[in-house]
């Protein structure tokens, strides 16, 4: 099999699987007050330490969560709900028009339920925000804006957005941005400090950690209501029992993948090079998406004009290769892109996308398998893209009028 | 063969896909995303995003998940195709189209027709399957007939009728010799979490089964006059003829009875007067049947001794069956109440192993016995 898919996920290292599984054998809540309680915390305290000396975080800026959406949502809400608190005019979200589910529904969800007014900020056509109209926005309203929400690298396109230029321009403002860094980490540098971002996501399935378990890192200025109450754990920001073994095998991860990552770019970057030339040879009128060299090394993202996205993928899965078309879906309907449309693309170039992303496991025989396999498949979702038309059988009935018909002969 | 297994996320459809499996085909399962999503004309008039892609999924998300639940016990690929588009054209508006014309369609036959084995098909051809499988109730051979399935009172071939040879080339119908409960038995047998799920029975567009509101909301109101067909009395008013079907008895809501004082039936429905006519239940009776449009199976006839059905579970009647100028006559062996323009007639041979289908059409007009009263149907 061919798995090219590391953006929906990436196989855990076995260092992070190994870490896993000897903490698991462990009993302890981090909350209680005795001797086992005391070790699940001490254990939770060093990856905490771990994640945020790896990410240029202050060890109290890191709250476990469930993930890239948990941390998302908590951002996004819990920063507007906090700051419109603080200052009743402040009603207003200014987000990336890219940007994930996570963010754009917790965005549209603030406006439909709290009557947030949203500015959406375009992209041009590689997918870059552009940073001429966050400046224009805040400029105009920067003392009814809440919260900024801009991922650091999109999932889709690959391309890598200029966050710290962003955090910057927000910070004049003195409004706090949150940066969506779930694709980032491990493939390029980020470093939470010197970003200037107030908030950063990030999750353990993306960079060989467990799914289900993840992080914001929230500087402590920063204010934040929480969506989950209960036990107060995390700051009081995010109430939960913590996931001990979850929580310990991610920041294996987190630190392998930071500590990796140069190496990770070089090998996977040539990976994808190799893969983006060879599928150009092999489909010459394939059309590359994105920012061609300010991407995430992993990413490689086409359309392939005339065919559907979804017959391509059905073709390539059933030759042992995986992929995506990088939409979403919610009843398994393929959707275009929003992404792509931002990018201007119309309804027939987001439609024919196809997503490949290379990760740590990935070997120059699964290019091989992909680019052997991708002519003939783009070939026959050619052939099924131009027979989407009624076939034989006899016409619709009952266009024709009703009117009087005389009774035969 | 590569097959593709069309999953309603029903019982049968869930059984066919396996059957194939077990038959040693490589099957692939698709769920068919046929309607527009109710839910997304109120998401969208909140789209504050520039590039908002509208949700448009299945009618029931529930189905969707049916399918591909029962997809992963099988162990097939599983994918859902989105043919709202060709689905509101081909089967929706022709629906509401047939009813303001007058005359009574068959939605399912349609979506056969247009759908399943046409749009799905021809993609799966192109994208390199072989065939269509799906949970219909009727037997294909290897000699390619169509015939009736074991099960009488679940047989479906009457909806299938009208696919063309070349159609029935690449389909397969892998339950035509089993009994819904044998099917059902076998779903639970294989762990089928859809085994006891209910049958649908209602059209799958219209969700509350209120064909009349669903068609007054689309055709609006357009008022006329109930007549009766011997006297020419008008007896009431309607709201729109559309609403109306031949043999129609209940929701007439006369406002004065017929003259003889026996019960009305819908004789015909003439849009273009908005006039219904309605008369006893014998003025039903017809003799002879028109159909368009006909679709031969078995080498085109002119004159051929069979058996017809006029609706869908309706009855058969001995007919003589004539095919001439891309016309359908059927002469009925003995009278058959309640014909209605639009829906198929279907010409069967009699056969112990399963009727044969020879052919089918469109009913374009019913005649009663010559000489006798109006013509039924749309005039
Ligand atoms: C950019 C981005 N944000 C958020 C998420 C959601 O993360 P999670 O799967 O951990 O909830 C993903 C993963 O699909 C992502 O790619």
């Amino acid at each position: 099999m061919a798995y090219l898919d590391h953006a929906a996920t990436t196989p855990m290292l076995p260092e992070a699987i190994e870490a896993y599984a000897a903490t698991a054998h462990e009993v302890g809540n981090a909350s209680s007050l005795h001797a086992p309680g005391r070790q699940a915390r001490r254990r939770v305290e060093e990856a905490r330490e771990r994640i945020a000396a790896a990410l240029g975080a202050r060890p109290s800026e890191v709250i476990f969560t469930s993930g890239g959406t948990e941390s998302d949502n908590l951002a996004v809400k819990g920063i507007f709900w906090a700051r419109r608190a603080a200052e009743p005019r402040r009603t207003r979200v200014v987000a990336g028009a890219v940007e994930h589910h996570a963010v754009l529904d917790s965005v549209e969800w603030l406006a439909r339920q709290e009557g947030a007014q949203v500015d959406w900020l375009p992209v041009d056509e590689v997918g870059r925000i552009r940073v001429d109209a966050l400046r224009e926005t805040l400029a105009e309203h920067a003392d009814e804006v809440a919260v900024v929400s801009t991922m650091w690298a999109n999932n889709e396109v690959g391309t890598v957005q200029p966050v710290p230029e962003l955090a910057a321009l927000a910070a004049e403002y003195g409004v706090p941005l949150h940066t969506d860094a779930v694709q980032a980490v491990g493939q390029i540098p980020v470093d939470f400090a010197s970003s200037g971002a107030a908030a950063l996501t990030v999750t353990g399935h993306k960079l060989g950690g467990p799914i289900g378990v993840g992080a914001l890192l929230l500087a402590r200025d920063a204010p934040c209501t929480p969506v989950l109450h209960g036990g107060g754990q995390e700051r009081d920001v995010r109430s939960g029992t913590l996931d001990v073994p979850g929580i310990v095998a991610f920041a294996v991860a987190v630190e392998a993948a930071v500590k990796g990552q140069q190496e990770f770019a070089a090998r996977v970057g040539a990976l994808r090079d190799e893969l983006v030339q060879r599928v150009r040879e092999v489909v010459p009128d394939a059309v590359y998406n994105g920012d061609p060299a300010d991407r995430l090394p992993g990413n490689a993202h086409f359309s392939f004009p005339g065919c559907e996205g979804d017959a391509l993928l059905l073709l390539l899965d059933a030759q042992g290769i995986a992929c995506s078309t990088g939409s979403a879906c919610s009843a398994g309907v393929a959707q275009p892109s929003h992404v792509l449309l931002a990018m201007g693309a119309d309804e027939g170039r987001a439609r024919s996308s196809l997503r490949f992303t290379l990760g740590h496991t990935s070997t120059a025989e699964e290019v091989d398998a992909l680019v052997a396999a991708l002519p003939g498949a783009v070939e026959r979702a050619r052939r099924a893209g131009a027979v989407r038309k009624p076939a034989a059988g006899r016409p619709t009935a009952g266009r024709s009028a009703a009117g009087e018909a005389a009774p035969p002969h | 063969m590569r097959v593709l297994a069309a999953m309603s996320g029903g019982v049968d459809s869930a059984v066919a896909a396996a059957r194939a499996v077990d038959a040693g085909h490589d099957v692939t399962g698709v769920h068919l995303a046929l309607a527009r999503n109710p839910q997304s004309g109120s998401a969208s008039a909140f789209a504050t995003r520039p590039h908002r892609s509208v949700a448009r999924g299945c009618c029931t998300p529930e189905d969707a998940r049916d399918a591909r639940r029962a997809a992963d016990v099988i162990g097939i690929p599983f994918y859902v195709w989105d043919l709202a588009a060709q689905f509101h054209a081909d089967v929706i508006e022709d629906f509401v189209a047939e009813y303001a014309a007058g005359r009574t369609p068959n939605p399912c036959l349609r979506c056969n027709e247009k759908i399943k084995f046409a749009a799905v098909l021809d993609r799966a051809l192109a994208l390199g399957f072989d065939a269509v499988v799906t949970g219909h109730h009727a037997r294909l051979g290897p000699d390619g007939r169509l015939r009736r399935s074991v099960d009488l009172a679940k047989d479906q071939s009457y909806v299938l009728a009208v696919l063309t040879r070349e159609q029935l080339a690449h389909s397969m119908f892998p339950l035509g010799d089993s009994t819904k409960a044998q099917v059902r038995a076998e779903a639970a047998r294989r762990g089928l979490a859809v085994a006891d799920k209910p049958d649908s029975h209602d059209i799958c567009f219209i969700a509350d089964g209120d064909t009349r509101r669903f068609l007054a909301e689309r055709l609006g109101e357009a008022p006329g006059e109930v007549v009766d067909a011997q006297t020419g009395e008008v007896l009431g008013t309607h709201q729109g003829a559309y609403a109306y079907t031949v043999g129609q008895r209940r929701g007439l809501r006369l406002t004065r009875p017929a003259p003889d004082g026996r019960p009305r039936y819908v004789l015909s429905v003439t849009p273009v007067t908005r006039t219904v006519t309605v008369g006893p239940a014998e003025a039903l009776d017809v003799s002879t049947v028109y159909g368009d449009h006909p679709v031969w199976t078995c080498g085109e006839p002119t004159t051929v001794e069979c058996e017809v059905q006029m609706r869908a579970h309706g009855e058969t009647v001995p007919a003589t069956v004539t095919l001439a100028g891309g016309r359908l006559t059927a002469h009925l062996h003995r009278p058959v109440r309640g014909v209605a323009p639009g829906q198929a007639i279907v010409a069967y041979r009699p056969d112990p192993a399963g009727d044969v289908v020879i052919g089918s059409a469109t009913i374009s007009q019913a005649l009663p016995e010559t000489g006798r009263g109006v013509p039924v149907g749309a005039a």
